[in-house]
């Protein structure tokens, strides 16, 4: 079954899939740990936000694949989230990276919440109309993690002088990871029929948020000519990824079928 | 963590079918917005409410336990201020 060529439909329902799981089961990592009760409850929110997003598109990714392949039992979205291994993964790579300490995963989520908020923003005009209908439901969650974490990011970067210096250097180590975001990947390259969104298009808008709220924290912000990492999209990932799916993916795994 | 930087708020919410805010519960937080938002995020994960206020406990005052006495039983025994003399026509059922 892996051997046989994709729709770009399936692969880019795939991508939305992956970003939106791997982006959630991180933000998870903080359930239990978070700095008050309050931010620990908002985390969790948002990581079930992202994973209700995430099984939206992998119902639909099964429903894409059982119509296009004829022989064998139907997959469920199951079977995506768990059987597939790290280079048939299509998340971003910001997504997979550690949480690292409270800036660093505010700096994540921000980066990656401005990006749905405008990516998913153009989505809702998609030819498919499944897709469109998903786009409008994540928007509304997209826009409250915006405002959430742009609010977390002013007030750290207009803080102490420790928190200044944290937000500072999160933004400096994820900034390589943000070019990915507005890359197209082959399967994004059929823009013409509507079914993709323009990346490269939203690009503008994203930088004009992110510059607006970091200027609003008084963080210094020279936007110098980073090299960006990429391959995300195409299965190329950090050496991140393999951890995160042995945790997520091990227990069906070793056994397979199981329930609650 | 608790010190003045994180005051303490109440938080009121108003339900889809209710008309006044009901306190629900309090919280820490830092300044308004981060009030609201954590209202939002703690309070309303089931549907709870679709407005919030959020009050600085510090704001808040309120009556004395040990005052209850004076201040509310002679309320108890003066019937006359209560519309209760009246026989009301079938037609007002909401009164």
């Amino acid at each position: 079954m892996e051997n046989r060529d994709k729709s770009d439909l399936e692969n880019y329902t795939l991508f939305l899939a992956d970003s939106s799981l791997i982006m959630g089961h991180r933000l998870s990592e903080w359930t239990g740990h978070g700095p008050m009760l309050e931010l620990d409850i908002a985390v969790s929110n948002i990581a079930l936000d992202l994973i209700g997003q995430a099984r939206n598109f992998y119902q639909y990714a099964a429903r894409i694949v059982n119509e296009s392949v004829l022989t064998e039992k139907s997959i469920t979205e199951d079977d995506l989230a768990y059987l597939r291994d790290a280079n048939q993964y299509r998340n971003l790579l910001i997504t997979e990276l550690p949480n690292g300490d409270w800036a660093k995963t505010i700096g994540k989520i921000f980066f990656f919440s401005t990006w749905q908020f405008y990516f998913y923003h153009k989505l809702i005009y998609a030819a498919d109309k499944q897709l469109a209908a998903i786009a409008e439901k994540s928007l509304k969650e997209a826009t409250y993690h915006l405002k959430w974490s742009s609010q977390w990011v002013i007030r750290l970067g207009d803080g102490t002088g420790e928190s200044k210096k944290r937000m500072e250097n999160a933004i400096r180590e994820l900034w390589p990871y943000t070019g990915e975001m507005f890359v197209a990947s082959e399967f994004e390259a059929s823009t013409e029929k509507r079914l993709c969104i323009d990346v490269s298009g939203i690009k503008e808008d994203w930088l004009y948020k992110i510059k607006s709220i970091l200027k609003e924290a008084t963080l210094d912000f020279s936007s110098e000519k980073t090299w960006m990492q990429t391959g995300g999209k195409n299965g190329i990932h950090t050496e991140h990824l393999g951890f995160i799916l042995a945790e997520m993916q091990f227990l069906q795994r070793a056994y397979p079928g199981l329930e609650w | 963590m608790k010190n003045q930087a994180e005051p303490l708020w109440e938080v009121f919410i108003r339900s889809k079918q209710g008309l006044e805010h009901k306190h629900v519960g309090s919280l820490h937080a830092t300044d308004p917005k981060m009030a609201i938002e954590n209202a939002r995020d703690v309070y309303t994960r089931r549907m709870e409410g679709v407005s919030i206020w959020v009050v600085e406990s510090k704001n808040i005052y309120a009556t004395n336990p040990d005052d209850s006495e004076s201040l509310f039983d002679p309320a108890n025994d003066k019937i006359y201020r209560h519309p209760t003399f009246y026989d009301l026509p079938d037609e007002l059922k909401y009164m």
